[in-house]
């Protein structure tokens, strides 16, 4: 096979050549956006929308750990929905979210508006104020499990001593409105300085012009709290109450930790179910159809955050 | 809010009522953690004592929790497997996103709105929804029961979380400063490493601080996908493998709690402002 001298330098510069062409290719503006974004996708296809299709495909068979099972229509949500523990789920669930999410914006705006003013140690109180939300959540209410031990409870002690109660006190991890209020108390501590900093961020925004002029109309602190501060943080408090309803809709770790759903299922929330009968139980095709109620309240949120809120 | 005009009188009285009302905000807050520490370091014959003051520690401090901790658990594989999860989960998450939020954020083909939808919606996608699948993904991949069951998962919520606060943080660098390097003949990725990344760094620092805690912090998964011993993180090994038979275990557990809770504390002190900024960014610029 004898290569002429001319074809030789042919390939030689075709090289060099066909690299240029490539870097040319790549350094287009389209290509090189959708190659950037080619990691985040494969990741996103293969580890979200592709369990979430197997959910979906689980909640309508009869699936258990270990050994894949058919097709079988829509029994495991008609089996779900009779289930006298899945329905007080989800009066649990409303009850947990209205309230907490109710909790954690009242005192979430009063609490903005307390680090509002100037303050000496304002990073000091900043920093405190935000550490129930920094540090791991299953630790810190390991620690509030023991506060509210049957026999040894600091709430109770505390309590008892202040005058508030009297002794015992109750049992509060035992007996079911206690127990849920329990629960709640500790997602309004967690989730409470995400809330307060917002807001605060929002509170900071507002210029102080408008003070002035509502000062200068006559309003008093609660005129220029109703007519200044609610609408201009409007926007910011509606992101996150959005926010923070999925969150605590979704909620695993405080009940986990704390109840394990109990006492006789009254705080059982729908990813602890889901966890119970899917994975200890092993019925992963209704646990499925469990969680899968969690996304209609997604949904919800997903619209209105992209319909109202994003325009803005 | 016109200060001047005001006595000095009711500065003073205004000052006083804003340290009283904060005040027993931040008692609640911080309380669990006093707590915490007390327990830890108490003779157990005082913390199951019911004559005892729980708030104080009459008799005594002692180290045994501690020591029973650090000696007779696998507590320190737990810290070893958390860490490994946390920086290579993180460092993962944090190069894919700085790819995807670049494009997403500066550049303009076909499909970026979507694409930019898509990663939103992912972010509030809670991962308990998506946790039994993921646990037969895992199975199915060869790596359950493993830290890389971890590893492999965690980027599914760090991923569009960090994707969307960096676009943020791109946005707000001027459009010029890109395209004066290009002119210059510096090529696309260039440009992207040697002149926006630098101008993005509290937005990096930002991402990569809540990347770590929020894999430290991670429960859900954590206590799914793996159930050996030696396997797990410090937050489950706390929580699901530190009580024994006997009830008297909060010492120990306690002390567990500190210390597993201890890294993200020196983190967040360190770098408070950025917590702040990045807390804001990530809710406000929806």
């Amino acid at each position: 096979m004898a290569v002429s001298p001319r074809a030789l330098q042919a390939t030689g510069l075709a090289r060099p050549g066909r690299l240029a062409r490539a870097r040319e290719w790549w350094e287009r503006e389209h290509v090189f956006g959708y190659g950037l974004i080619v990691p985040a996708l494969v990741l996103i296809v293969g580890l979200v929308a592709y369990p979430f299709g197997m959910a979906i495909y689980f909640s309508l068979s009869d699936y258990w750990v270990g050994s894949p099972g058919d097709f079988i229509g829509l029994q495991n949500f008609r089996d779900v929905i009779a289930n006298d523990v899945f329905q007080r789920t989800v009066y649990n669930s409303f009850v947990f979210t209205g309230i907490a999410v109710a909790l954690k914006v009242v005192l979430g705006l009063w609490l903005a508006m307390l680090l509002f003013r100037p303050f000496r140690f304002k990073r000091l109180i900043r920093g405190a104020v935000l550490l129930p939300w920094v540090i791991p959540t299953a630790l810190s209410t390991l620690a509030w499990w023991w506060m509210f031990d049957s026999l040894y409870s600091v709430v109770n002690w505390t309590a008892i001593r202040l005058g508030l109660i009297s002794a015992p006190g109750p049992n509060w991890l035992g007996m079911p409105g206690y127990a849920m209020a329990a629960v709640i108390a500790v997602n309004v501590w967690r989730g409470l300085p995400f809330f307060a900093i917002t807001v605060l961020a929002g509170l900071v925004a507002i210029p102080r012009e408008f003070y002035e002029a509502a000062e200068v109309d006559g309003a008093g602190a609660w005129g220029r709290f109703r007519n200044v501060t609610l609408p201009l943080l409007k926007p910011v408090l509606a992101v996150v109450i959005l926010f923070s309803t999925i969150f605590t809709f979704s909620d695993f770790n405080i009940v986990q930790v704390l109840t394990r759903g109990g006492p006789v299922n009254t705080t059982h929330l729908f990813a602890t179910l889901a966890y119970q009968i899917g994975l200890q139980g092993g019925n992963l095709g209704q646990g499925a159809a469990v969680s899968l109620f969690l996304f209609p309240m997604l949904v919800g949120v997903v619209f209105v955050q992209l319909r109202y809120i994003r325009r803005e | 809010m016109v200060v001047g005009v005001r006595s000095r009188a009711s500065r003073i009285r205004s000052a006083a009522f804003g340290y009283a009302n904060i005040a027993p905000y931040v008692a609640f807050a911080l309380f669990p953690f006093y707590y915490m520490v007390i327990t830890s370091l108490k003779k157990d014959v005082e913390l199951y004592n019911l004559d005892s003051v729980p708030l104080l520690i009459q008799s005594g401090i002692i180290t045994d929790h501690y020591r029973y901790l650090f000696f007779k658990t696998e507590f320190w594989t737990w810290m070893k497997n958390s860490l490994v999860i946390s920086v290579v989960a993180t460092a993962v998450s944090l190069v894919i996103a700085i790819l995807a939020g670049y494009s997403l954020a500066r550049l303009r083909f076909p499909g970026v709105g979507s694409f930019g939808t898509a990663v939103f919606i992912t972010y509030l996608v809670p991962p308990t929804l998506l946790f039994l699948p993921l646990s037969q993904v895992v199975v199915w991949l060869g790596i359950s029961d493993s830290i890389w069951a971890l590893i492999v998962t965690y980027p599914t919520f760090l991923v569009p979380f960090s994707t969307w606060l960096l676009m943020g943080y791109f946005r707000t660098i001027p459009r010029e400063v890109e395209e004066c390097a290009l002119v210059d003949g510096a090529s696309r990725m260039q440009t992207l490493t040697r002149i926006v990344l630098p101008m993005a760094v509290p937005g990096i620092v930002c991402v990569t601080l809540f990347g770590f805690t929020l894999t430290w912090n991670e429960f859900t998964y954590a206590l799914t996908f793996v159930s050996q011993t030696a396997n797990k993180t410090a937050v489950v090994g706390v929580t699901a493998d530190l009580i024994r038979g006997d009830i008297y275990y909060w010492g120990s557990l306690m002390a567990g709690a500190v210390v597993a809770s201890l890294p993200i504390v020196v983190v967040y002190v360190w770098f408070l402002d950025y917590y702040v900024s990045g807390l804001t960014a990530g809710a406000v610029k929806g």
